[in-house]
């Protein structure tokens, strides 16, 4: 009888532990063990209670680049608690951009989304799909003249992928482009002059000629995790974007397209002057660090790193062009989410209005290697000082007039997975570019039928 | 006299049950339910178009039917079974036996063969993406030295899945050794010294007593790295993202992209189930094929 009853207290014992580990399996959201404050339940009793009651975010963010982001952004969290007594602001690090996303998504299907947070510029037209971001228009048409100012401060390039059918949906917050990077003692060495990067395709596969060598690449352009992104580049350069503003149709399959796609693989099996195969997002960098390549196309973001590795002198330039300059824009954006309290709406507004702070936008810059989104930006003496010591910080904002909007539609997993595999097929084997193009085309339209009903 | 007999039967069953219960409840909140949550779902239209879910039939199956990136997962996943599976079966055997033989640093020799089980997969991508970076991967300098060109391996479509698969052995083959070492530990040794007086050669030594005898482990081991074969997929996040052009993809991997990429909750379920029914039927043969053909003591 004893073990019999010893057998049932174990059992109430693990019964309890399964209970709490199922409720805890309700909640997704990573957020600290303080409690409350940051779900729609307690959000409702919160505005129940007197007014000047502390409001809670929760703001989400991702790590995409090196250093030591997580304490500048806790940093600015506190700064901005300081300032505002009356709000609490949590910053939880939720991983790489696609963690970031999944968590969001997760916590937003179990009722408790996050208050704010900064999400790939190209999730857009996801996140409205699920119907998870709120508008800002009102917030900043509440602002009156002074919201105009905030938000015609932000350069074009970045507003389009913040912005469709008319509304705004995103404030850009650390954003990125392309630009070539080239080694200039390699370019002594092929008796180029070191001051003049190519500036047409054709010099581009000229210059990658002579500094293609036993041992060092002319050039190398990433075919591993943003391929999409980098084909962008040739084919703004050579006629359109890829996409429609409204995100509802792609248009892959263009002549224009099929040339700059043969232009690009013929840099690897025709000219040589490019490793076959799929090179590696990651390895790119390195191989321009090593000495393995001469020249690189790859995002702004590697500014900082590349600047503290390399132990030659480097240059900086805008990406050649074919009929014009281009190349897409990169990054992440804050949003507000849908099903949180409007005093919450509210304090996330100001809290996003005070992290795009013309000064702290300036740092944030000079701290990441991020292009800093606001004109106003480059008028600080912080910015000033900064370029005047390393002028290569400027090229990406000089070059932001010819940029567009990144790959973004509905659908954008599936739309951005078949162009990435186009690429990869003609540039890892033997497809021809306007099949591939082809084949995405049709995929892609497929996946869009649902929303051009 | 039946009566008092049927009330200890029941107690005994009670108890049974009793202790059962907890496990049960894991099984069911975090095994069964989900189960048949995705099965439910594999029914229903649930993607980024449709806002409001809406109940469809077999129509993901159907889709999944024509879509060729799930064949190619799929193909890709039966060549990483048949690759990773009887390789990694005879080479932890053949380590086994010779930790088992070894007689000098037996520690160290079998810590050697067992480290990387312990690391996570996600950290071995990361090794495994340096070592074979072109021009200056491990793999690369080692070619070198024979005035060899290494070969793009994770870039490069044919050789992707070789690699994939090398790395996956020297990850697994140290696991399965130690089921193995244990099987071989309980042999008996006077099977060994009778064979030896009966002067019987080491080769058929082993076809006729070690490898029968070790059946029991084998198919277990055969379960395990079967199953993994499909569960193992950290790697392609950070390596090569199932490109390029999916040819390292792998089935679970492709499931990750479906659910958490496209956001096609409906065919992540279908896809889910496939893969549930598809371990089962394998399980099953295993278990009621093979196992009649083994030795039980």
């Amino acid at each position: 009888m004893r073990s019999m009853t010893k057998a049932l207290l174990l059992m109430t014992a693990c019964a309890t532990f399964a209970a709490g580990c199922s409720g805890g399996g309700n909640d997704p959201a990573p957020t600290s063990s303080s409690g409350g404050g940051n779900g729609e339940k307690p959000a409702a009793t919160e505005s129940a209670k007197p007014s000047g009651e502390k409001v809670e975010l929760t703001f989400y963010y991702p790590v995409a680049v090196g250093g030591p982001i997580t304490k500048t952004i806790e940093d600015l969290a506190q700064q901005f608690m300081d300032e505002n007594p009356n709000i609490t602001v949590k910053p939880v690090y939720t991983g790489s951009y696609a963690d970031t996303m999944l968590k969001a998504q997760a916590a937003v299907q179990g009722g408790t989304p996050p208050d704010t947070a900064v999400l790939l510029s190209t999730e857009l037209f996801t996140l409205l799909d699920m119907d998870a971001i709120e508008p800002l228009d009102p917030f900043i048409a509440a602002d009156g003249t002074e919201g105009e100012t905030f938000i015609n401060d932000f350069y074009p390039a970045f507003m389009a992928n913040s912005q469709t059918e008319g509304q705004t949906y995103g404030i850009p917050f650390q954003r990125s482009t392309i630009v070539l990077y080239y080694n200039k003692e390699a370019f002594k060495e092929a008796g180029l002059d070191p001051e003049k990067a190519p500036a047409t395709w054709d010099e581009l596969a000229d210059y990658a000629k002579k500094l293609t060598k036993d041992g060092q690449w002319g050039l190398e352009i990433p075919v591993t995790g943003f391929q999409y992104w980098m084909f962008q580049t040739f084919a703004l350069q050579n006629g359109d974007n890829m996409m429609s503003p409204d995100g509802k149709k792609v248009f892959f399959d263009t002549p224009e397209n099929v040339e700059a796609l043969q232009f690009w693989s013929d840099l690897a099996k025709v000219h040589k002057v490019m490793p076959e195969g799929a090179t590696e997002w990651g390895t790119v960098p390195s191989d321009f660090i090593e000495g393995k390549t001469a020249m690189m196309y790859h995002t702004t973001g590697n500014l900082t790193n590349v600047k503290n590795n390399a132990k030659f002198d480097f240059g900086v330039s805008f990406l050649p062009q074919k009929k014009t300059y281009g190349t897409p824009t990169g990054g992440g954006n804050f949003y507000i989410f849908k099903g949180i309290s409007e005093e919450k709406q509210q304090a996330a507004w100001k809290f996003i209005k005070f992290m795009t702070d013309t000064d702290r936008i300036a740092q944030w810059s000079i701290d990441t290697g991020y292009v800093a989104p606001r004109v106003s930006a480059y008028e600080t003496e912080a910015m000033k000082a900064y370029v005047q010591e390393f002028p290569a910080a400027l090229v990406a904002r000089d070059q932001l007039q010819y940029a567009s909007a990144e790959l973004s539609t509905h659908n954008n997993g599936k739309v951005s997975k078949f162009i990435n595999d186009a690429i990869q097929s003609v540039l890892t084997s033997t497809v021809e570019p306007a099949a591939a193009l082809k084949k995405a085309q049709e995929e892609a339209e497929k996946a869009l039928e649902p929303f051009n009903k | 006299m039946g009566t008092a007999a049927r009330r200890k039967a029941l107690r005994m069953n009670a108890f049974a049950w009793l202790l059962l219960f907890p496990s049960l409840i894991f099984l069911l909140l975090f095994t069964l339910y989900p189960v048949f949550g995705s099965l439910k779902l594999s029914l229903y239209q649930a993607d980024l178009g449709t806002p409001e879910p809406y109940f469809a039939g077999l129509d993901n199956y159907a889709a999944m039917a024509e879509d060729e990136v799930f064949w190619k997962v799929l193909t890709n996943n039966v060549w990483f079974a048949v690759g990773t599976v009887p390789t990694s079966i005879m080479i932890s055997l053949l380590m086994a036996i010779f930790a088992n033989k070894v007689m000098r640093a037996k520690g160290l020799v079998r810590t050697a063969f067992f480290y990387p089980t312990v690391i996570p997969m996600i950290a071995i991508g990361n090794i495994w993406l340096f070592i074979y970076t072109p021009d200056y991967g491990m793999v690369a300098r080692v070619l070198e030295w024979f005035g060899l060109e290494g070969p793009n391996w994770l870039g490069t479509q044919s050789l992707v899945m070789i690699a994939m698969i090398i790395m996956v052995l020297w990850k697994e083959a140290g696991y399965f050794m130690v089921f193995f070492l244990a099987g071989l530990q309980n042999i008996s040794e006077e099977l060994y010294e009778s064979a030896k007086v009966d002067g019987v050669p080491a080769w058929r030594v082993f076809w006729r007593i070690t490898f029968p005898l070790l059946m029991p482990t084998t198919l277990f081991v055969s379960i395990i790295a079967l199953t993994n074969s499909f569960k193992l997929v950290d790697h392609l996040w950070i390596m090569t993202k199932g490109g390029p052009e999916n040819a390292s993809n792998l089935l679970l991997y492709y499931i990750f992209e479906t659910a958490f990429s496209f956001w096609d909750r409906g065919m992540a379920s279908a896809l889910t189930t496939v893969m549930i029914a598809l371990l089962l039927l394998l399980a099953a043969l295993q278990f009621f094929g093979f196992d009649r053909k083994i030795h039980y003591r």
